[in-house]
């Protein structure tokens, strides 16, 4: 009895849960809705087989429960029983996959209109890099990583010149406009991941990984760090604003070039634009910062 | 990682064949009565050990399989650079064929109970194993004089890792070897000895065919062949 | 209908190839013995042991999330490490270890009828290996710099880095070799398990009249140790990489501002390497629950497993499938987006088996007798967990679907129910089902329904809300949950909830060991066959079962494991070795 109420419970108690708790996804701010509605399907389909597994069984615990006297059936197999239960688990396995399948060709499908944003994760800390005006990222290289020219660019590609480099500060996406995020890294595995834009995908070093998504909404996002990557990681976070175009082509023009940011070696204090300076000493701020907090904790 | 896949297919079809003979699609509940006189439903008519010890080949063949997919996987990266093979691998492969070889006469002297052949077949396939890992540490002495070392390069330390270990299976081999060459001098039980040089020959043949194996992979042929099947079914 | 009709005077069955160990002493009787029903409680101690030591961490890591900032002591850096010891000990030291040393020693030779493994020296062997494996492991604790906390999939670069715990200490050295030895204890036991169920057969013990529990470890173990040797392989090349400087999975990497001496090798190589064994591990574990599963279903309702035929299909397919899903786990890893297709529809298929096998479950309960006795009530919460963790399955297999819940909370719950209470339960069910069997005494009833509600209801609330933390955004593997906007006010809240679960959880294991030690001596007696079961083990002459396990001659098996409730025959259940024809269409013996 108790044991079949418990099982009744399990099952309101669980859709309860579901329908009612505060605990849901964030609200979405990119193209991939299509992922939230193959999670919805996915929840109306796995739910019901719960449910329905569950309270048969509490139907069974409670009907066939052991009283003085019974004896159970005898009944070694019912083949088309066994028959048609399979072929309805392979249909409903079937409606799981082949809309995921849909979205995930889309997924992998980077639109030819995708304008390419390069993110380097380091312990523990974000980077990036967006083209310059020729519309290209130049190349780049784990072994060229010096402090100065800490993303590893190859400074003899004429491509990566007039790149901009945005290092260890926010990144800003205009609103509306799909980008390819091309994911590198120099020290370990990282993964980009905000969780408003739904997508993530790992980073790997020695390797260019990639995901692309549309941002749908203005505001500010934080980034969150999803593959360990050593004792930094829960605090490697990270900003990405998406702005109106206009607002982001304001912020785009105060960033500097790779070229610019080389430049202070030849041409020394003959430029004197604000914030230059101060630039690759950020670059390893947060992450030094992480460093040291880690280790202050680790005296205690 | 296709090396691998296509190892276990191999064993999935032994363990379809085998399950093949069980009686799967029977009804048991309706089979009452003594029903092991089968005989295909009992156990197999092979001594145990050897069954045993063909379940751990095919683990130890799993092994190399797995090696084997890393290289692929490796080699697939354009910066591969293999580096030459020496010549001694050669004269080992021949030794250790001899050694094979030995230990199959060693067997069939076993088999018609002619004890002096035995230990004759069994010091000689000792000999030339111990001929072969002496010669592959000459192989890796020659490379590291040639200035190939571990870990200058992937496919050097493949090289290393993947030798050291088929040299490492010898060993434990010869452990084994050893036992049954002690038992071989005693002759206390001739069954007994009969059944221990045939699963020594057993383990060495297949160690034999690993080498092979991964002579051919390491001289990069099993990589051609491979290219030349793609180009075939494409 | 096939009908043998046992002649007169069938000689006894005798296995002449084995030779019985014979023990001489109380060391090889107790300590180096060669029995497997004593190497099986060696291995299922040493791995409880091991447990309580993976149990009392997760409570340290359950003080950290659930309240975050208030212990001091627990740094990020020893929470990495605790996650990484607590999910290494639980899947492999005590679930691997405790499923096929522990239950597998002893069940196998004596559901098949027979006297022993049969190669008793291996599997002797492998037992002292096993514990060597684990006394390694234990020593990362006093090593310098502590065990490593790499987390429990061990990915390079930075498990060999100094950004993780022990990553440049003996953490991780510790650790690879303690896996290399395990693997080479295991691969010795699991000759042994198979071997025996190949060749150790007593007579007219066919495959198909095995019980279930028979055919989950044995496929359970045919798959692992085919998959082991993947971890193997994965850990001696990191090994060479960490120690030796050889380069497989490192690639150029520039460490805090410093250039490193590798260069070329390819972490996804590992990761590839680490989930050809990892995916197969899952279904190690939960094949030989689900065997087992099933004969206390049968069992305490009385009533023949539905469908026996798919189950032992179901089995042997799950088993070759789950080689051919492992890149599941490596949706967002950044290997080639198209092996997505393939592997999302492979990882689907394999629901379709395992749908089966729980339809038969319940279809075992419907026209039943039940008994709610606590091995029944085990089996039921499996049925709860399982299909709950199963079907949260097909969010994750579904690649795109797991593209926003990979390494989230969503995982972890995920996991957990499906690969940590699902079988744990299994665990307490089989131990309460065989414990009178090992000891003649029964364990204390009121204990253990005690600790069956507290642990089936208190998992259920620890696993089930933490799926939203996941759905929510909350990544997986936070030391800290601080500074985050998906973190809520109220998910906090949530969380230390869940902390406090843990706590009452983890009470009531203890209620549980304690019941386990009491009862030994002060438990009710049990008799040789108390839960009226058919199978073998429950027919030898002396309970717990002597040296031998079947006194002078071997039982003859006239029939399967499941001949419950048979119409006709007088007893609700027919022993395996009971001669006779019963049945609907027969006349009554
Ligand atoms: C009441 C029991 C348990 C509790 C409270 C618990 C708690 C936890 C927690 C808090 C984590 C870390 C989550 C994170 O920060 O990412 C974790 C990880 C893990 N647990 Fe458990 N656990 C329990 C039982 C088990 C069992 C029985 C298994 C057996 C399969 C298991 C396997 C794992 C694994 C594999 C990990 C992942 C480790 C990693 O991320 O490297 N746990 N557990
Ligand atoms: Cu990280
Ligand atoms: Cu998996």
């Amino acid at each position: 009895m108790a044991v079949a109420l418990v099982l009744v419970l399990i099952v309101v108690g669980s859709v309860l849960f579901h329908l009612l708790s505060p605990w849901w996804w964030t609200p979405i701010a990119s193209n991939w809705v299509y992922i939230d509605n193959t999670i919805i399907i996915t929840f109306w389909i796995t739910g019901v087989v719960f449910a329905a597994v569950v309270l048969f069984m509490a139907y069974c615990v409670f009907r066939f429960r052991h009283r003085e006297g019974n004896r159970a059936a005898y009944e070694p197999e019912n083949k088309r029983l066994e028959s048609w239960l399979t072929i309805v688990t392979a249909v409903g396995v079937t409606a799981l996959l082949v809309p995921g399948l849909f979205v995930w060709s889309r997924f992998v499908n980077v639109p030819s209109d995708a304008t390419e944003v390069e993110v380097v994760g380091q312990q523990w800390q974000w980077s990036f890099r967006l083209p310059g005006k020729d519309g290209k990222l130049g190349t780049s290289d784990t072994r060229d990583v010096t402090t100065d020219n800490p993303l590893g660019v190859i400074a003899s590609d004429p491509n990566g010149q007039d790149d901009v480099l945005v290092e260890a500060a926010d990144l800003h996406l205009p609103v509306g406009k799909p980008v390819k995020m091309l994911l590198r890294s120099i020290d370990v595995l990282h993964d980009f991941y905000v969780p408003e834009f739904r997508a993530k995908m790992d980073m790997i070093p020695g390797s260019v990984t990639y995901f692309w998504f549309t941002p749908t909404k203005t505001g500010t996002f934080q980034v969150l760090c999803a593959e360990l990557c050593g004792q930094g990681h829960p605090l490697m976070h990270g900003v990405v604003v998406v702005d109106t175009q206009q607002d982001y082509l304001a912020w785009f023009g105060q960033q500097q070039t790779f070229a610019q940011l080389s430049a202070p070696q030849q041409t020394g204090a003959a430029d004197n634009a604000p914030g230059k300076t101060m630039a690759p000493a950020k670059t390893i701020a947060p992450g030094l910062k992480i460093a040291a907090k880690l280790e202050t904790v680790g005296s205690r | 990682m296709s090396v691998i896949i296509v190892f276990l297919f191999v064993i999935a079809g032994f363990a379809g064949w085998w399950l093949s003979h069980q009686g799967l699609m029977s009804k048991p509940w309706l089979e009452q009565g003594l029903a092991g006189d089968f005989v295909a439903l009992d156990r197999s008519a092979l001594p145990t050990a050897k069954i045993g010890l063909g379940v751990f080949l095919a683990v130890v063949g799993c092994l190399f399989a797995l090696f084997t997919s890393a290289y692929f996987m490796r080699m697939a990266v354009s910066d591969w650079q293999p580096l030459p093979l020496p010549r001694l691998l050669w004269l080992n492969t021949g030794v250790l064929v001899l050694s094979s070889i030995a230990l199959q006469c060693a067997t069939v002297a076993a088999r018609r109970g002619q004890i002096d052949m035995v230990r004759l077949g069994l010091a000689t396939a000792g000999l030339t194993a111990l001929a072969f890992l002496i010669g592959q540490l000459m192989a890796w002495r020659q490379l590291t004089a040639d200035g190939y070392f571990l870990t200058s390069n992937p496919a050097n330390s493949f090289f290393y890792l993947i030798t050291g270990m088929h040299g490492l299976h010898i060993l434990g081999g010869l452990v084994g070897l050893g036992r049954t060459t002690a038992g071989a001098w005693n002759a206390a039980r001739p069954e007994r000895l009969r059944l221990s040089v045939e699963l020594c020959a057993m383990y060495w043949h297949f160690l034999l065919f690993v080498w092979l194996a991964v002579f051919a992979l390491l001289a990069g042929w099993a990589a051609t062949f491979i290219d030349i099947c793609r180009q075939l079914l494409t | 209908m096939v009908d043998i009709t046992p002649a007169d005077g069938i000689p006894p069955a005798e296995v002449a190839e084995v030779e019985l160990y014979h023990p001489h002493s109380w060391w090889t009787r107790y300590v180096f013995s060669q029995d497997a029903k004593v190497i099986a409680i060696q291995y299922s101690a040493t791995a409880t042991g091991i447990g309580l030591v993976a149990l009392v961490l997760s409570w340290l890591m359950r003080l950290q999330l659930g309240f975050p900032g208030t212990f001091d002591f627990i740094t990020p850096e020893a929470y990495y490490q605790f996650i990484t010891m607590h999910g290494m000990i639980m899947v492999i030291y005590l679930l691997t270890a405790l499923f096929l040393g522990g239950f597998g020693n002893y069940l196998i030779p004596l559901m098949v009828g027979a006297r022993d493994m049969v190669f008793p020296y291996v599997n002797m062997l492998s037992y002292w290996i096993y514990l060597l494996a684990v006394l390694v492991l234990v020593s990362s604790f006093f090593a310098p710099g502590g065990p490593t906390g790499a987390g429990w999939t061990l990915y390079p670069p930075q498990a060999i880095m100094s950004g993780t715990p022990g990553g440049q200490d003996w953490g991780i050295i510790l650790m690879l070799s303690s896996l290399i030895l395990f693997i080479i204890g295991f691969t010795m036991g699991g000759l042994n398990y198979v071997v025996t169920v190949l060749q150790g057969r007593t007579r007219g013990m066919t495959m198909m009249r095995l019980p279930l529990t028979v055919w989950g470890i044995f496929t359970a173990t045919v798959m692992a140790l085919l998959a082991f040797p993947a971890l193997f392989v994965a850990c001696v090349m990191m090994l060479l990489d960490r120690v030796l400087g050889t380069s497989f999975f490192m690639p150029a990497i520039s460490e805090m501002g410093e250039q490193l001496q590798h260069n070329g090798g390819s972490p996804i190589l590992f990761q590839h390497l680490f989930w050809f064994f990892g995916h197969p591990e899952v279904y190690i574990v939960a094949l030989p629950a689900f065997g087992i599963v099933s004969d206390l279903i049968s069992t305490h309702a009385r009533k023949n497993i539905f469908g026996y035929r798919m189950m032992v299909w179901a089995i042997v397919g799950i088993g070759a499938l789950s080689f051919v899903v492992w890149a599941h786990h490596m949706y967002v890893s950044g290997m080639h987006p198209y092996f997505g297709f393939f592997f999302a529809t492979t990882t689907l298929i394999i629901a379709i088996p395992t749908a089966i096998k729980v339809y038969n479950w319940v279809l075992t309960l419907w026209r039943g007798d039940i008994h709610l006795t606590i091995p029944m009530l085990f089996a039921l919460a499996f049925i709860v967990t399982f299909v709950n963790g199963g079907l949260t399955g097909l969010f994750l297999g579904n690649v795109v679907v797991d593209v926003p819940l990979s390494d989230t909370m969503f995982v972890v719950a995920h996991f957990h129910m499906v690969m940590g209470v699902a079988p744990i339960l299994v665990v307490f069910g089989a131990i309460y089902h065989w414990y009178p069997k090992v000891t003649g005494r029964m364990l204390n009833e009121m204990l253990g329904r005690f600790h069956f509600w507290v642990t089936f209801l208190g998992a259920y609330l620890i696993f089930f809300p933490m799926h939203y933390l996941g759905l929510m955004g909350v990544p997986r593997r936070y030391a800290e949950l601080t500074d985050m906007t998906v973190m809520t006010e109220s998910a906090h809240h949530l969380n230390s909830f869940i902390s406090i679960m843990a706590f009452i959880v983890g009470f009531a294991q203890m209620v549980f060991l304690f019941n386990l030690i009491w009862s030994i001596r002060h438990g009710r007696e049990a008799g040789g066959n108390p839960w009226r079961a058919t199978t073998l083990e429950w027919q030898t002459p002396q309970t717990p079962p002597a040296h031998g396990n079947f006194g002078k001659d071997l039982p003859i098996v006239y029939r399967w494991a499941y001949d419950y409730s048979v119409p006709g025959a007088k007893e609700d259940f027919i022993p395996q070795n009971m001669p006779g024809s019963f049945g609907p269409s027969r006349e009554p013996a």
